[in-house]
């Protein structure tokens, strides 16, 4: 710890924090969010929502745990959500240099420096996230002393993200009774896992990709990043497959495109819900889940057809998590019942999905 | 409302006197309930003799019984109160047992009472080892594989089957009583034994030495929604029981999976089993895979849950008994923001580290090694943003005179290895001895199963010391390492040490330039808040803490002298608990009251006075001057109080006056006056009044010399800073020599105090509130035992029933003079001994003492809310009550906790014993003491008695009262020198032999096969075979759980109390009834 290089957040209003790197020596820019969960940096990183945004975690000790092996199970990592980081830069508070786990197998600082990600501890990421919270959400810039600084703030959500992590190219996962077409807009891998561990086999397709032509038994729609409005191509494929009327899952952006493709509209959050204890309730009934969210969009549900109803709300502000058709097996959240870092108090929102295709087959 | 509508009125069981495994955590849960019954308008009805708490202060109860909470007397008060609804989850152990009980006897039934939240069944099946183990295999969640047992041939058979070492588990019982280890079949002989005492089941178990402990706190409502409130990971491995470990929150070496694995089965244990408000769930967990095994489920709050709702800022007993009235988390608000809802888990930006405070240097003979019951008497709670932060500032919260990790007085260790693996409450110090004598980390871990990570950060430490060590003056220290010292938890004392070098003279000043210094380079602390949701959403509440690791306030300073600072009391310890807690929320609701901003500083997580609703702001942070100054800095008070929260705040009157902290009340000059032994006696002098012969003396010759004059018995006081030897009472030159020689080395450095000791004299105490100098009110309370047994654990009476109106006018008289001599403004207690009519002061405290929350409430005038409005400059309003108009007695009586200290001699002396008290109230002092005894786990015995009973005086003390027993029917059994003494003046004994003897019947037989019902033995003198054998009464009495009074004024009182007062005769009469 003794050559510590200095680096600073630097936030589009000016504001700036004082740090150290301990990633990546790469000047970078996006859009500044903060997670207030305490554990799943691994998952959290190679989380493809946060594309374009760099993360500020609120849980000031990380990289206690290391990062895990890169073991394969089923064509996919068995301890991450991608094959790669998506973040574009990661800010704590306290660093651990020294890490400690038996499924570890090397620090966090060197996984982020092999793959060009760079990070800054040492800073109050409390007051980042309270800076975010009163101002909204920010775009920033990390800069590491003696190397030039990005010329521009960089705002993420201009670009077509899911186009930019979406998978090329249409994969088999599993072999299972039933044939979900997985749209992958982003998609992290325990969704994947989730639903081969139900019976399911998995064909995961390109945002863009017409699955319409796929005799498939059920339709999941992916978690993803940015603007849902960029993925109108998704939008009239769902579409389409509302007309076909077979089982359909979406979480998180695949909520918003549901949610567009019935009739809703979308609107960007203030400072979105990025963390592990967002509680949400089942509209109609005193059934209250915790879940884990990554999102910073929202569905306004009073734009949504009338046959669509709110599925569940947010108790702390009251935004949608999510839909429900009202007499076809459609439905969809906000939150992310994969979890995978979070609660899995939801997983069984997977079994309903497997429910509803199983009606629908017979 | 909800399901629970026709709830008007309910009970609530509190857990009675504080003792080892069940202290003031559940002062503060109960009170949190009662305050959410109250906010429903539900009439509250507290059955608690604890009259120390803050439970049962006026105005939290609707109604409060200061009786036993034991079935018989819970049954009285619900025949008399036909309440609609009990709670049984917030008293403890002992609620929940006599909850138990009283439904399986019917009387729950009987009377339609309705056990609000977990249902009893759900209690039965967490608390009996088998049906647990059942209930969890019908889910397929693992538990450690184990056998109950009710025979010590069949423990061993099943130790056998499972391989030692095992462990071995009472059920029933707090904390792991009657728990332990074995290595083999002589250890679990001696082990088993011990436990059948307790319980007539045991479980024998594989044990799980090495493998991480992990706790969740778990919530659930009738709808079935859970949450887990957090989740808390022990610095100990598995095989220290979870009160004596070192723990932190959240969980620093788990994983997102192992996280929310054990997230999961935690909920699908707690709907499993239907519990309804909160339990907390214990896991093993294997350091290499994702195994694990639940250890144990509490069913009940806990201490755990009362540090989880201080770690977290949720307030868990508060919404549980919420919950059990029927409420759905979803429809309740979180109590921190106002806006979000308390369905959610809340998240920290923050690290806590619990480590508990041991006092075993207090008993004679008792065991150090930590294991799995436990022992410590109180904890603290340190916040901060690093490891190191808070495992330093909680070093120096326990109060054992360490400043840290580092920069502690050298400290031998002569088995480095042995040490790390048999760990002691020292062993977090042996840990930096092996660090800075090249142990490596792996080694550390090979020896303790300590968690590479949390080695690796105490290293860190290590090298951050050695670095400033490189230093010798503070200036040439660069900002960047002296920032990094402060944000690792160096404090200034610990700069000075490893900078400075600074001798025990200097180190104050060099300390106190190392602030200047930092504050000249803009190296300051900066103020947190606790929100829950991680500044997710805006807190409305300022639960807050201090920390080097940060770049902004969350607070504002509005500097408008409005702020009232009330130092708190610390640790709970033995000498210092909960009635200081009560002495400062008193202090902080007059404050309030007074429309001045209340401001708390204390570490103390089980506590209501570090309840964030308690006051204004609530700084949880440490008492040290260093802090303290932080925040006077930054809220520049209009005043501090320091009176209200014992030693801790009183020794440092005097420190924060020379920094221009403005002392309210008395001021810190005059405090001196009282605490400084040669200053004191001196105006006592002046006054014309006595006190016992003492004198400081630095040579053995000069110590005989005193001794010819006063002759003995003498009190031994040794130099603290040499031996850390406790006082000793000596009564000829053989035990002088023989304690001086043991316990210190008598230098010019470190004097021996010796005192006169006046044996049979009274003991009396006075609790007043004086204003400049003039007394305002006070209470005279009188000890059943004679002088010489410590006041904390004396018998106290008050009014005094057996004084001369005489000695009652002098002590009032010698009250004003010293209150006018040290210009007193505040509270203030004075002890003093009288012998016929000849009045002497011991001592003088100008602080509330521990007496204040008893005589308040049995005269019903709370004295700090007179002192702190004294303080405050505003007039108070003194009724005009005498202790003489009073129709009843308050008796104040101690809890030993002598069962949980292995080997400890129950015997009492000068040095404090006893860890917490009850206080009942009588129409006369055969009721009050029949009820204060009862309180303290007393029973009035069914017939057989064992009388040893010491020296001939005490012999004579004892003859009315084994006369009385003999009438009322009781068999008396006595050791032979009694029984001779008996049968001469007229009682029959059946002699039992000494323990040491061959013969029977024997005493020791007698206690094992528990046909005695009471024990008195009453020590005599220190001669060798009488200390042994009275030794081996004693403690086997505590042992095989049999009453026992070690003192002949108590035990006399006690006996004639239950021979003149039948037990049905009680009256069951609430405290607004006297």
């Amino acid at each position: 710890m003794s050559d510590k290089k200095s680096a600073r957040l630097i936030l589009e209003d000016g504001t700036q924090f004082q740090g150290y790197s301990f990633g990546a020596e790469n000047p970078v820019s996006g859009e500044v969010v903060f997670n207030t969960a305490m554990t799943g940096y691994p998952e959290s990183l190679t989380d493809p929502s946060y594309s374009g945004q760099i993360l500020v975690v609120t849980y000031p000790l990380i990289g206690n745990y290391g990062v895990p092996k890169f073991t394969e199970e089923n064509g996919v990592y068995r301890f991450f959500e991608a094959d790669r980081i998506h973040v574009r830069g990661l800010i704590i508070s306290d660093y651990s240099f020294k890490y400690s786990h038996w499924n570890a197998v090397e620090s966090l600082g060197k996984w982020l420096s092999d793959n060009q990600v760079p990070a800054i501890w040492g800073i109050d990421t409390r007051q980042v996230t309270k800076t975010i919270r009163e101002r909204g959400v920010m775009l920033g810039k990390i800069a590491i002393d003696g190397l030039p600084e990005p010329p521009q703030f960089i705002d993420p959500n201009k670009e077509n993200l899911v186009a930019q992590v979406s998978t090329r190219e249409v994969t088999t996962y599993g072999d299972g009774k039933y044939t979900v077409v997985l749209v992958d807009c982003g998609c992290k891998y325990n969704i994947i896992r989730c639903l081969c561990e139900r019976g399911a086999k998995v064909i995961r397709v390109p945002w863009d990709y017409d699955f319409t032509q796929i005799d498939y038994d059920g339709l999941m729609l992916s978690n993803g990043p940015g603007d849902p409005q960029q993925c109108q191509a998704t939008i009239a494929h769902i579409k389409k497959a509302i007309a076909i009327g077979k089982p359909i899952f979406g979480i998180c952006l695949g909520n918003q495109l549901l949610s567009i493709a019935a009739g809703a509209s979308t609107f960007k959050l203030k400072y979105g819900h990025r963390s592990h204890n967002q509680p949400a309730l089942m509209v109609g009934t005193d059934r209250a889940v915790i879940t884990s969210q990554n999102h910073g969009f929202a569905v306004d549900t009073a734009t949504l057809d009338p046959e669509w109803k709110p599925y569940f709300v947010n108790l702390n502000d009251g935004t949608s998590e999510g839909i429900r058709h009202k007499n076809k097996p459609f439905f969809s959240v906000q939150f992310h019942p994969e979890a995978s870092g979070g609660p899995v108090d939801t997983e069984f929102l997977f079994d309903d999905f497997i429910q509803n295709i199983e009606k629908c087959t017979r | 409302m909800h399901t629970i509508d026709k709830i008007e009125k309910v009970v609530l069981l509190g857990s009675g006197a504080l003792k080892i495994g069940e202290a003031g955590e559940f002062d503060y849960s109960g009170s949190q309930a009662l305050k959410a019954l109250k906010e429903e308008g539900i009439y509250t009805v507290l059955i608690n003799p604890n009259i120390a708490t803050i439970q049962t202060s006026e105005n939290i109860a609707d109604k409060v019984y200061f009786l036993p909470v034991t079935p018989e007397y819970v049954t009285k008060v619900i025949e008399k109160e036909r309440p609609q609804g009990i709670l049984l989850a917030f008293g403890g152990q002992t609620a929940l047992n006599c909850g138990v009980q009283l439904y399986r006897s019917g009387v729950l039934e009987k009377y339609n009472v309705q056990v609000l939240g977990t249902p009893v069944q759900a209690i039965i099946d967490t608390e009996d080892r088998e049906k647990f183990v059942e209930k969890l295999d019908e889910i397929d969640v693992k538990t450690i594989k184990s056998e109950a047992v009710t025979s010590v041939a069949e423990a061993k058979r099943v130790a056998h089957e499972l391989g030692y070492p095992i462990i071995i588990r009472a059920a029933y019982t707090l904390g792991g009583l009657g728990s332990g280890f074995c290595d083999n079949d002589e250890e679990l002989d001696a082990l088993a034994n011990k436990a059948f005492s307790y319980s007539p089941q045991i479980l024998v178990e594989k044990s799980l030495k090495g493998w991480k402990e992990v706790e969740y706190e778990v919530v659930r409502d009738r709808y079935d929604n859970c949450i887990t409130v957090c989740n808390m990971e022990n610095f100990d491995p598995l095989g220290i029981h979870t009160g004596e470990s070192i723990v932190v929150a959240p969980s620093q070496t788990l994983s997102n999976s192992e996280y929310h694995k054990l997230r999961r089965l935690a909920i699908k244990i707690i709907r499993h089993i239907g519990v309804i408000g909160e339990c907390n769930v214990q896991y093993a967990l294997d350091p290499e895979s994702e195994d694990y095994r639940v250890i144990e489920v509490n069913a009940r709050l806990s201490r755990s849950s009362a540090l989880a709702s201080k770690a977290t800022g949720y307030p868990l007993a508060f919404i549980a008994a919420k919950l059990g009235l029927g409420y759905g988390l979803h429809e309740l608000k979180n109590n921190v923001t106002k806006s979000t809802t308390a369905c959610f888990e809340p998240a920290l930006d923050y690290i806590v580290c619990k480590i508990p405070r041991w006092d075993l240097g207090k008993f004679k003979g008792v065991s150090r090694e930590l294991g799995s019951s436990m022992k410590s008497v109180g904890e603290v709670m340190a916040i901060g943003r690093n490891f190191e932060e808070v495992i330093q500032k909680g070093l120096r919260m326990i109060g054992q005179g360490m400043h840290g990790f580092v920069a502690n007085k050298e400290f031998e260790v002569e088995d480095i290895d042995a040490a790390l693996s048999h760990p002691t409450d020292k062993r977090i110090f042996v840990i930096a001895h092996a660090l800075k004598n090249g142990y490596s980390v792996s080694r550390i871990h090979e020896l303790t199963r300590i968690d590479c990570w949390f080695i690796e950060k105490l290293e860190n430490i290590i090298r951050i010391e050695n670095e400033l060590e490189q230093y010798n003056n503070i200036t040439q220290v660069p900002d960047t390492l002296l920032l990094e010292a402060k944000q690792r938890g160096f404090s200034d004392f610990q700069l000075a040490r490893t900078v400075s070098k600074s001798s025990a003279k200097n180190i104050e000043r060099d300390m106190l330039d190392i602030r200047k210094y930092r504050k000249l380079r803009g190296i300051t602390p900066y103020v947190k808040q606790i929100d829950t949701l991680a500044a997710e959403y805006p807190a409305m509440t300022n639960y807050l803490y201090v920390t080097y690791n940060g770049c902004a306030h969350d607070i504002d300073f509005p500097r408008d002298n409005r702020s009232v600072i009330v130092l708190g009391s610390g640790a709970y310890r033995i000498g210092s608990s909960v009635e200081f807690d009560w002495c400062s929320v008193s202090a902080l609701n007059t404050i309030r009251q007074q429309g001045l901003r209340s401001v708390m500083i204390n570490y103390n997580p089980e506590t209501v006075s570090t309840d964030y609703d308690t006051c204004d702001r609530l700084y949880f942070d440490e008492l040290t001057l260093e802090r303290v100054l932080d925040i006077t800095d930054l809220e520049q008070p209009k005043g501090v109080i320091v009176s209200t929260g014992g030693q801790i705040p009183n020794n440092l009157a005097l420190r924060l006056q020379n920094e221009h902290v403005p002392i309210l009340g008395t001021s810190a000059t005059d405090i001196d006056h009282a605490e400084d032994r040669h200053k004191f006696s001196a105006m006592l002098d002046e006054i014309g009044v006595d006190q016992p012969r003492w004198r400081e003396l630095t040579t053995m010759d000069d110590i005989y010399r005193f001794v010819d004059e006063v002759g003995f018995p003498v009190l031994i006081r040794p130099s603290y800073v040499l031996s850390g030897a406790a006082m000793n009472v000596v009564s000829n030159r053989e035990e002088l020599e023989h304690f001086l020689t043991l316990a210190t080395n008598v230098s010019k450095q470190y004097p021996v105090v010796v005192t006169e000791f006046i044996e049979h004299a009274k003991e009396i105490e006075i609790d007043a509130v004086a204003r400049n100098g003039e007394v305002l009110i006070y209470a005279i309370s009188e000890h059943v035992e004679f002088a010489g047994v410590h006041s904390g654990d004396a018998t106290m009476v008050f009014p005094p029933q057996k004084m001369y109106v005489e000695t009652m006018r002098r002590i009032k008289i010698i009250a004003r003079e010293v209150a006018r001599m040290l210009k007193i403004s505040g509270p203030f207690n004075m002890q003093l001994m009288a012998k016929n009519n000849d009045i002497k002061v011991i001592e003088c405290n100008l602080r509330a003492s521990r007496s204040f929350p008893f005589v308040s409430k049995v005269l019903k005038v709370n004295f700090i809310d007179i002192a702190t409005k004294v303080m405050l400059g505003v007039e108070p309003d003194v009724p005009n009550k005498s202790a003489f108009e009073l129709d009843y007695v308050g008796i104040k009586a101690p809890q030993f906790s002598f069962s949980r200290l292995q080997k400890a001699d129950p015997v009492l002396g000068v040095e404090m014993a006893s860890t917490g008290e009850v206080g009942c109230i009588g129409e006369d002092f055969h009721e009050a003491i029949l009820k204060a005894m009862m309180s303290v786990g007393y029973a009035i015995p069914k017939k057989n008695i064992l009388l040893s009973t010491g020296d001939s005086r005490s012999k004579m003390d004892m003859l009315s009262a084994a006369k009385a027993l003999q009438q009322k029917g009781y068999n008396i059994f006595a050791t032979r020198g009694t029984a001779a003494f008996l049968e001469t003046n007229g009682v029959h004994a059946t002699v039992l032999h000494w323990p040491d003897q061959p013969e029977q019947p024997n005493t020791l037989t007698y206690i094992k096969e528990k046909k005695i019902d009471l024990i008195v033995n009453i020590p005599k003198n220190l001669s060798k075979d009488e200390l042994n054998n009275d030794y081996t009464i004693r403690r086997s009495a505590i042992d095989f759980n049999i009453p026992l009074i070690t003192n002949a004024r108590l035990a006399s009182a006690f006996i004639t109390a239950f021979c003149r007062m039948n037990p049905e005769d009680i009256k069951i009469k609430s405290w607004n009834e006297y």
